[in-house]
């Protein structure tokens, strides 16, 4: 039982970061209507901005996430303008290959300038792990953490897009974006800005799961992103809520599969969980039901 | 429009071709394959001494060629790296000390991707540079494909870490590590022999052949023991950040050692994430965790009493150690693992058979290989990873393990 | 009307006798090449590669292009084409020595295998729509290889061994051998694949493919694929010609996915070779070719792994450009800026011929 307990609070640490990294791909998605592939991609190179600052420089942790978000805001709109921007009104999977030009150009960038050789993340965390039940449950301060800035994120998002002028704008532009520019909505701002709240909780996320799992690789990003991916399907692509429900979810199955079933077909059964809730809910959990028109 | 496209694509692919074709007759002058040689040895620009590499110009025309494959980039890389590098400083020594019987070497690395495919690609390159013995390739299952090819040419090839068994499964083909069965049957036979536990519970790889090689050799001698195994649990390539669920089950069954048989990078997240769990066994791995006091801003004190074997101790006393260990940290400003070892080593046994055998840079690489075969097991060699390794003619080494202890964040000899 | 029909038909026929010309061309021109003794090893070594290259993106090609659904699975079916078929090989390498009739066979067993795959994952997967199409597809994809590294199956004189744990719970006898040892998979099958049988391949399936689109069939699937309203209203059957192309795609996928077990000596299910890095490229070829276009995807499928061997004296830095060079490319042939550049300045506009009215969609 108490095991049971463990893995089920290990699950929720790494469900929440997938749900942070959800969030990025299902704003992304829900105004742009396009997979960003590469998203997995800008946490890695938060993770790296933060290993520079904080290891390297020896700054402060928390100037060293405030430079590294603004580094991923930057890329993520850079990324946007130079790559994404030009295909607007191009196909789907021209997009689609695009964005996986650009996940394969990060990666190679980062690992000409820091070189292959895995770098040990130093946790930004130094909260003293909480001990429960005598020692036969211990939640580490990154858990703590971890699942705390999953939260506040979520809750700061969904009143963000609600009651901010530019969160309702991009609401508009997720529903209709032509309309949304008749009606005086900068339908290029708001994509712009999505992108860089997108990178943003990427560069968080990237903080967030280097401090649990503390290897820091080129490639670091590409394996969670893929599987943040899913969760956002999973809870319904484009809905905020879905994402956060996706990742946990995912976070908690994957752990306890491992756990209790196989560690080798963890990521198997995820995903037969994912195919089975889109057999059933074809849009995920909380994903909209589109009409289609004749 | 699509016809004029395609055509010109269609040309566009002639071309190449053809390109490929002529590349082949285009690069027998020394000069120009040294260029290449230069290029490919540095990358990153890293701080090389100029002068050294264009040493084997100045001879007088003939060289030795030497291919090396190995992973210099995707998620291997740093292996392959290590390789290259380690390789590198070998020949560079060699070429300034006047070169095997007089003459120099060139050496020329290829990438693989730790892809089989990439690899026999890569080792297909190397042949058309010209290539007359093979150092690698660096990982198994890439080694397994191209030493099927090896043995079709009959090129002679010395991996200096592909330690699975059929790495060498052919005649043509030696390893200078260690092979996965042998290790694992002497940690079980150290464990057991110094009481270390008896009760143990294993983490391993098992994607790759190194890692489950080992175990299962290791689980085979457990027995005879006295060891029980009260937790395996296994990952995969894919699937190699989270260890909170395999640490936690060792911790829940009670085991006092925690064997390790697989690299240094995941090492240092299960140590980690022991420490998180607040749990202390014995810890003991095998020879892939030789660099993990290396690993950039890796806190040495989660490494500590962790045991492991390892033929190559980077702050042993011993000369040719420190003056290998010297120069690697000049050129490249990281501390060697045991790859680059490895591979400096495979470069002097390449030599010393060589020698031995008293080949010609004029011979074809099939002559040269039937002639090293017999004279790689009548060498014995003294290197960075051992001192009077011989070799069998199944391709195997004979050398002594080592098992060493982090204390204090320095690595000693038990 | 009628003489019009005549017309496009002959047109048609055309341009497919140029696609088949150019296989065999290529292949009589390395023929040729190789006899005269200017290849390069690296080159020969790449030729069944480039042949299993083209099938996937042809096959896939079928999915994508000719049936519209997005799939990022491709590779999980040429894993499955490529262990049955290894599996076969190596169990039949002393029962059936003559390399071809047992490549033949195994060539059929990979592509029945894959095509039973293709109908198994088609039935749920053809339900869904757009992207979310293309994750079940990749779902399934990382399924498969996830279930093929569990496997453990070994043979020894009391008949066949299976585990999911490893390869040590079979209980073998000691003589006994380990086909598919789990993630490390199965080493040591035949090479029995050469430069002949994969262009016979390539062949094959383009005859398959092509005439599979210009047959009442495929037009049917093209129905569905520009209206799938309009298709059904008009008495087509959905399901049936969807799952149709979806299972033909996955057989000639498992063929291909023989081609690749039998070109090396170790076959291990990575992400890299059966995993969504595969099918992403595959894809890669297929859009960069030209949706739709079989000729456009042989030709991508040959220069985009051309090009990663050819930039080897970049070294480090052959990798960026590979991204590059795809980024460019895309926002090159799909943005309106590109489009209007290609336009100014386009071959056609400089050889002066008609215009081109289709570009614009």
């Amino acid at each position: 039982m108490m095991g049971f307990i463990s893995y089920l609070v290990n699950g929720i640490s790494l469900g929440s970061v997938y749900a942070i990294i959800a969030l990025g791909y299902t704003m992304v998605y829900g105004i742009a209507k396009m997979l960003n592939f590469a998203h997995g991609d800008v946490i890695m190179i938060g993770g790296f901005v933060v290993f520079t600052t904080v290891s390297g420089m020896g700054l402060p942790p928390v100037i060293g996430i405030l430079i590294s978000v603004v580094v991923c805001t930057v890329l993520g709109m850079l990324i946007e303008r130079i790559a994404y921007k030009p295909l607007r009104k191009a196909s789907k999977l021209a997009v689609l290959i695009t964005a996986i030009g650009v996940s394969y150009f990060l990666q190679n960038v980062a690992l000409l300038i820091y070189g292959s050789n895995t770098k040990s993340f130093t946790s930004v965390v130094s909260i003293t792990p909480i001990s429960l039940a005598d020692g036969a449950i211990i939640i580490s301060g990154e858990t703590i953490v971890t699942i705390v800035a999953c939260i506040i994120i979520m809750i700061a998002l969904t009143a963000f897009i609600k009651y901010s002028k530019s969160g309702r704008a991009m609401l508009a532009v997720s529903e209709d974006s032509g309309a949304a520019q008749l009606m005086g909505v900068n339908v290029n701002a708001t994509i712009a800005l999505t992108f860089a709240i997108g990178s943003a909780l990427a560069a968080i996320a990237g903080v967030l799961l280097c401090s649990s799992y503390p290897a820091l690789t080129p490639y670091t990003g590409a394996m969670p992103g893929i599987k943040a991916f899913v969760a956002a399907v999973f809870g319904g692509i484009g809905s905020i809520p879905g994402a956060f429900i996706g990742g946990i979810l995912l976070g908690v199955i994957e752990i306890l599969g491992k756990a209790y079933i196989s560690s080798q077909l963890a990521d198997a059964i995820v995903f037969a969980v994912l195919i089975v809730v889109l057999l059933v809910k074809p849009t995920g959990l909380l994903g909209k039901q589109i009409q289609e028109k004749v | 429009m699509k016809k004029a496209l395609s055509l010109l694509l269609v040309c566009a692919m002639t071309f190449s071709l053809a390109a490929c074709g002529s590349k082949e007759s285009g690069t027998t002058t020394p000069a120009e394959d040294n260029s290449q040689t230069e290029a490919d040895a540095q990358p990153e620009g890293d701080a090389q001494p100029e002068g050294e590499t264009e040493a084997p110009a100045a001879s007088d025309g003939a060289v030795f060629k030497i291919g090396g494959i190995g992973p210099t980039t995707g998620g291997a890389a740093v292996y392959g790296i290590a390789v290259q590098r380690g390789a590198q400083i070998a020949v560079d020594e060699i070429n300034a000390a006047g070169g095997i019987n007089g003459v120099q070497i060139e050496f020329n690395f290829q990438d693989d991707e730790h892809d089989p495919e990439k690899s026999v690609n890569a080792y297909n390159t190397l042949k058309d540079w010209g290539m007359q013995v093979l150092v690698g390739t660096v990982t198994s299952n890439p080694c397994i494909a191209v030493v099927e090819k090896t043995h079709e040419d009959n090129m002679f090839q010395l991996t200096p870490s592909g330690t699975a068994v059929k790495c060498v499964q052919y005649d043509n083909a030696f390893r200078m590590c260690f092979s996965d069965p042998n290790q694992g049957l002497e940690s079980a036979k150290y464990i057991g022999e110094n009481g270390l536990a008896t009760k143990v519970a294993v983490i391993y790889d098992n994607s790759d052949p190194y890692s489950q090689g080992i175990y299962d050799a290791f689980r085979a001698e457990a027995a005879n023991q006295n060891i029980e195994i009260v937790a395996e649990t296994s990952f995969n390539s894919d699937n190699k950040t989270d260890f909170s669920t395999a640490v936690q089950s060792a911790k829940s069954a009670g085991a006092e050692l925690l064997y390790m048989p697989f690299y240094y990078t995941e090492a240092s997240l299960v140590l980690a994430e022991c420490s998180k769990q607040s749990y202390k066994p014995v810890f003991f791995g095998v020879d892939g965790m030789d660099g993990i006091l290396s690993v950039e801003n890796f806190d040495v004190t989660l490494a500590e009493d962790l045991m492991y074997m390892a033929p190559f101790v980077a702050n042993s006393d011993d000369e040719q150690v420190k003056s290998f260990v010297t120069k690697y940290q000049e050129s490249f400003n990281e501390i060697p693992n045991q790859f680059a070892a490895d591979a400096y080593d495979c470069v002097y046994v390449v030599k010393a058979a060589m020698e031995e055998a008293g080949v010609t840079a004029d011979m074809d690489a099939s002559a040269i290989c039937d002639a090293m075969v017999g004279a790689m097991t009548a060498i014995s060699y003294d290197g960075i990873t051992g001192k009077q390794i011989s070799w069998e003619a199944n391709g195997e080494p004979n050398k002594a393990p080592l098992v060493v202890q982090i204390k204090n964040g320095e690595t000693i000899g038990l | 009307m009628r003489q019009m029909n005549i017309k496009a038909l002959n047109k048609t026929t055309k341009s497919n006798i140029v696609t088949y010309g150019i296989v065999i061309l290529a292949y009589l021109i390395m023929e040729i090449l190789m006899r005269a003794g200017v290849v390069s090893s690296l080159l020969q070594g790449l030729l069944v590669p480039l042949c299993t290259y083209v099938i996937l993106a042809v096959s896939l090609n079928l999915t994508v292009g000719i049936s519209g659904e997005l799939s990022l699975g491709h590779a999980g079916f040429m894993c499955v084409g490529a262990f049955s078929s290894a599996f076969f090989s190596k169990c039949m390498q002393e029962v059936i020595p003559v390399s071809g009739i047992r490549f033949f066979l195994a060539i059929l067993i990979g592509a029945a295998f894959a095509a039973l795959f293709g109908v198994v994952v088609g039935i749920p997967v053809l339900r869904l729509r757009g992207d979310y199409l293309a994750i079940v597809t990749l779902a399934f994809g990382e399924i498969i290889k996830n279930v093929v590294n569990v496997i453990f199956l070994g043979k020894d004189s009391r008949g066949f061994h299976i585990s999911m744990k490893d390869a040590f719970s079979m209980g073998l006898e000691p003589e006994g051998e380990v086909i598919i040892n789990g993630p490390q998979g199965i080493t040591g099958t035949p090479n029995d694949s050469n430069f002949l049988v994969g262009i016979i391949l390539i062949l094959i399936t383009l005859f398959i493919v092509i005439n599979l689109v210009n047959s009442r069939t495929g037009r049917a699937i093209m129905a569905i694929r520009d209206n799938r309203i309009a298709a059904e209203s008009v008495g087509i059957h959905i399901t049936k010609y969807k799952l149709l192309a979806f299972t033909i795609s996955a057989s000639l996928a498992g063929v291909a996915g023989v081609l690749y077990a039998h070109n090396l000596s170790t076959l291990a299910a990575q992400s890299k070779n059966f995993g969504y890095n595969m099918s992403i490229m595959i894809l890669v070829f297929v859009v960069l070719g030209g949706i739709g276009n079989i000729r456009g995807s042989i030709i991508a499928a040959v220069v985009l792994t051309l090009l990663p061997e050819l930039l080897r004296s970049l070294n480090d830095y052959r990798m960026l450009m590979y991204a590059i060079v795809l980024i460019a490319t895309m926002i090159f042939t799909s943005s309106p800026g590109g489009q209007a550049f290609r336009e100014r300045y386009s071959l056609k506009r400089l050889i002066g011929q008609r215009k081109e009215t289709k570009e614009a969609e």
